[in-house]
């Protein structure tokens, strides 16, 4: 089992009803998955919680059979670096490097730099003719597309995707989630991905709904 | 990894070479200045050790004459026979240099130039024409002695070093010797020194360099001056880190969330901040060195004039301040950016990555009260200190206290300009302001200590001018001042002078141990010179009467305040002769403390000790003639001869040198203010347009809002400059009052330059309208689409 989520809750400070509420979770290798909500419903909290960004208050979040909840904020970032990708919704580049070193931060970061992989991904996501450039001259959707071929040069073996297509339109928005799934599908790597599009959700092979911090 | 993290992190300055710069030039400017305050400092120190190293100064005790008598060689033969181990000292001036006969066989390790260099030998230094050693510099600079030059760089400045039979005859006093040092090891059987040379005293050794003491204080200023502009450079590094590094809040989230771990990113953040401040001191240390070399032959000018140290006018690369130099710019970044450091260590992963408004307003409240906290205990020092430290504590709290008290009070004033405003724009304008003022507040803050420091030192310097040259004008009143070489010359010039002199005053004196202190007990004639032109602080009714009737003494305020001495206050000034103090007068610019008592008191007090200065009283218009008279009669050589006119001239000379280092520092202080307010504005300029773009929109074209950011700069700086003002002269009151009294002995009194601090102020201004001028260029002539990016999500 890729993911393995049992009983987790997560109430944060201050707040009086827990966002997560006994959450379990199960996504095997190459596994695919939507998970849709309104806002606050805690999918984010889901997301940041496997990705190991945030600790959960009780349960246990195992990836590849290894359980997070021990390890500390070192162990947590080797676990972000070489085995979960996470494609933010704000998309989160580096302003200050190139697209191309954008593209290979990560996987330099996790020692598993693959220049030939890394051109074929840029190549595959329409980027190559931009690799010179920095995010600021990009638009929304080649940013995005940037992020994901960050997140997939190290191939990952889960890919966390929190609103990718949030802030694109929806014709690019088509040809971003259509370029991930395909590309993640090509890796082999499980896909948890967030959002709010009952469209996109339903063009993925399983979706769940989460709903005052439980799942349906 | 850490080639990745550190390529991600220094790729910012690639993107940002502005910040990189401000960074890296702030820190460099702020070193340069305390580095270049540093290398003066240590210059001065060497020479002054290198002096009393030459002279035995300070380390063993001496053997002098009594006042106005010299030692006869034979008088040495004497003491040696006697079984006292001394050496004989002889010195004088050739030319401008300083000549110093030296035995240098008898002479203690660790005086004279040492080992004889190679070149040189014990034979060649006493044999034939004899040796000379110096400095290349001063050797250039001697008269033709015949005696073989020999280069020695560890001699003091302006000073040679020869065999003493040489010295007695190029300075044409045979068989005569100034002092004798006295080894440390003296054999228990010599005879008592009273017996074998009744007419010498022997003094105790002192402990260090008579000038080092004396020039402490100015060195101590000189420090202040550099640590203040060290600290007006830190207001820039610490505004570019902060900025910096807020603007990086959303790398660092994204880095930990690729999986950087935190301790690693913030140690590799304190690596790139220890290279660039190592970049950053390197080019600040490089710089202080020109800027001592430019202002080293004034302040050597300063030190001869005020203390006769003779200062070299070359700087040598000494590790000491080159070191301190580096070292001060690696604290003062740690300082500047151990803040920043820390609250990315406490961000938590998953915070708002949005850069916080590098501009938001910061604790204002907080700020408010530790700046009235630092003001009350800058007023608590100031009635209560003790003591030098104190006084620079003082000092400390009063400026940081006034700089931290900055933003708040513009703040309110800005508010308050808010309410008034009718018009729409005027409203935006006075808001959009008072929004900007957080991101201003350091270079605010740099401007308004540049300007209180130039306030404050520009009215002690000139308040000192002021009250210098009136005190010359009472205490020179003589239009003619002549020294005798021995008593019979002293004779024959009273005989030449008192034909044609209005009045001959004596001028007599011996140094005398007064109330435990150093101090010169002078013997004053009773005469209508004194009386018209003598100012006290404080006398008795009549003081002039009851001086002349030798009822007590007149102090000056140096030995009043460090003797603890007020008026009917018996002071001792020989053996069983002591006298109330009658009235304290006001001695500026003299180190030391000083008693004056009738002429006929001096004469039964010290009847050994004989005039050899006068100052002669007559028609100005007669200077020449009795210059010329006493050239042909009594054989005065025209160097013995002073008139009016040239003392003043010299003592004002000196401190127009004096004014020439304040007057840069002045100006580099307030350039780097100026340059703290220019990136500033260049920073923000940058990181406002989200708040332009919705006035553009609204129909107020980009020229005006040019226009109006202009103002902007030249408003706050006017307002920080009326702040900076009453900052400024309580700086004044402080060094005047307080660090001058500790550190001098006198306290001076305050004038108000309103003339000058108006042409400062212009200068403010006009630094502000040019900082802000490229940024409004800059925004005048800003494409519109960028203006619209600000509108669309997806820049």
């Amino acid at each position: 089992m890729l993911l393995s989520l049992r009983e987790v809750t997560k109430t944060y400070p201050g707040a009086e009803t827990a966002v997560l509420r006994g959450v379990s979770l199960a996504l095997e290798a190459g596994g695919m998955l939507a998970l849709t909500g309104e806002s606050g419903s805690g999918k984010s909290t889901l997301l940041h919680l496997i990705g190991g960004l945030d600790t959960a208050d009780s349960g246990s979040v195992a990836i590849d059979g290894t359980d997070l909840t021990p390890l500390d904020d070192p162990g947590r970032a080797r676990l972000r670096r070489g085995t979960v990708g996470v494609i933010f919704q704000q998309f989160n580049l580096i302003p200050s490097l190139t697209v191309a070193a954008n593209i290979a931060f990560q996987a330099r970061l996790a020692g598993r730099h693959d220049a030939a992989h890394a051109q074929a991904l840029a190549q595959r996501l329409g980027l190559a003719g931009h690799l010179d450039k920095y995010p600021e001259q990009l638009s929304g959707g080649q940013q995005q597309r940037v992020a994901i071929a960050r997140t997939l040069a190290p191939r990952p073996r889960l890919v966390l995707a929190d609103e990718p297509t949030g802030n694109l339109d929806e014709a690019t928005a088509d040809t971003v989630f259509a370029l991930l799934c395909e590309l993640v599908a090509e890796t082999g790597a499980g896909l948890i991905l967030v959002t709010h599009s009952e469209r996109l959700a339903a063009r993925m092979r399983r979706r769940m709904h989460l709903s005052a911090g439980q799942l349906t | 990894m850490n080639r990745v993290i550190l390529a991600a992190l220094l790729s910012h300055w690639w993107r940002n070479p502005l910040q990189l710069f401000t960074l890296l030039a702030g820190l460099a400017l702020g070193t340069a200045l305390w580095s270049g305050v540093q290398a003066i400092n240590a210059e001065a120190r060497a020479s002054y050790d290198a002096a009393a190293g030459a002279l035995g100064e300070g380390n063993l005790a001496q053997i002098t004459a009594l006042p106005g008598g010299v030692i006869a060689q034979q008088t040495y033969v004497a003491l040696r026979r006697a079984g006292w181990n001394v050496s004989p000292v002889i010195e004088g001036k050739l030319g401008a240099v300083r000549l110093i006969g030296i035995e240098p066989l008898t002479a203690p390790r660790g005086t004279g130039p040492g080992p004889l260099p190679d070149g040189a030998d014990l034979g060649a230094f006493l044999s034939g024409n004899g040796q000379v050693f110096a400095r290349a510099e001063t050797l250039a600079r001697l008269p033709d002695t015949g005696a073989e030059p020999v280069v020695t760089p560890e001699i003091a400045p302006n000073t040679a070093i020869t065999d003493i039979g040489l010295a007695q005859r190029l300075l044409n006093r045979p068989d005569q010797i100034d002092r004798l040092l006295v080894l440390p090891d003296q054999p228990l059987t010599r005879r008592p020194l009273a017996e074998v040379a009744p007419d010498l005293v022997e003094t105790a050794p002192q402990g260090g360099s008579d000038v080092a003491r004396l020039t402490d204080s100015f060195h101590l200023n000189l420090t202040a001056f550099g640590l203040l502009s060290f600290a007006v450079g830190l207001f820039i590094v610490h505004g570019a880190i902060g900025l910096a590094f807020e603007q990086r809040r959303t790398m660092v989230r994204t880095l930990r969330a690729l999986g950087a771990p935190l301790r690693r990113l913030i140690g590799l953040m304190a690596l790139e901040l220890a290279a660039l401040a190592l970049v950053a001191g390197l080019l600040g240390v490089a710089l202080g060195y020109l800027v001592a070399a430019a202002l080293l032959p004034d302040v050597a000018a300063t030190l001869r004039g005020l203390y006769g140290a003779e200062v070299s006018g070359q700087l040598a690369l000494r590790p000491v301040w080159w070191l301190s130099g580096l070292a001060m710019a690696l604290a003062g970044t740690a300082v500047a950016g151990g803040g920043a450091l820390w609250a990315l260590v406490r961000m938590p992963l998953l915070a708002s990555a949005q850069p916080r408004a590098w501009a938001m307003a910061r604790h204002q409240r907080g700020q408010a009260l530790l700046a009235l906290a630092l003001l009350c205990v800058a007023a608590a020092l100031a009635l209560w200190g003790q003591g030098l430290r104190a006084g620079f504590a003082m000092l400390g709290a009063l400026l940081i206290g006034g700089a931290l008290a900055l933003p708040p009070l513009l703040a309110g004033l800005l508010r308050r300009a808010e309410a008034r405003a009718q018009a729409p724009l005027a409203q935006w304008f006075w808001a959009d302001t008072r929004q900007q003022l957080p991101g201003l507040a350091l270079a605010l803050m740099a401007l308004l200590l540049a300007m209180a420091a130039n306030v404050g030192v520009s009215t002690m310097v000139s308040s000192f001018r002021l009250t210098f040259t009136g005190f010359l004008d009472q205490r020179l009143a003589s239009e003619l001042y002549v020294s005798a070489t021995d008593p019979a010359q002293a004779r024959a010039i009273v005989a030449v002078a008192e034909g044609q002199a209005q009045a001959v005053l004596p001028i007599v004196l011996v140094e005398r141990t007064v109330a435990g202190l150093p101090a010169e007990v002078f013997g004053a004639r009773d005469h209508a010179t004194y009386r018209e032109n003598w100012r006290f602080l404080q006398a008795i009714p009549d003081v002039w009467d009851a001086l002349a009737r030798a009822e007590g003494v007149l102090i000056n305020e140096q030995l009043s305040r460090r003797a603890g001495l007020g008026l009917d206050d018996t002071v001792e000034i020989a053996p069983g002769l002591a006298l109330p103090v009658l009235g304290i007068y006001g001695d500026y610019g003299n180190p030391v403390g000083q008693v004056i008592v009738t002429e006929a008191l001096f004469q039964r007090a010290f009847p050994q000790v004989t005039p050899l200065r006068f100052g002669l009283r007559l028609d100005p218009a007669q200077v020449g003639a009795m210059q010329a008279a006493l050239r042909d009669r009594a054989g005065v050589p025209d160097t013995a001869m002073i008139d009016q006119a040239a003392i003043k001239a010299l003592s004002l000379a000196v401190f127009e040198r004096t004014f020439t280092v304040t007057a840069a520092l002045n100006v580099l202080t307030l350039a780097v203010a100026g340059f703290a307010l220019l990136m500033s504005l260049l920073t923000l300029a940058a990181m406002r347009l989200p708040q332009l773009a919705p006035v553009w929109a609204l129909g107020v074209s980009r020229r005006r809002l040019a226009a109006l950011d202009l103002a902007r700069a030249v408003v706050l700086a006017a307002l920080t400059g009326v702040l900076a003002l009453p900052l400024g002269l309580a700086l004044a009151w402080a060094l005047l009052a307080v660090v001058n009294v500790e550190a001098f002995g006198w306290r001076l009194p305050m004038y108000l330059f309103p003339g000058d601090y108006l042409r400062l102020g212009g200068l403010a201004l006009l630094a502000a309208a040019l900082a802000a001028l490229w940024p409004a260029w800059q925004l005048s002539r800003m494409p519109p689409a960028r203006l619209l990016g600000v509108f669309r999500h997806e820049r």
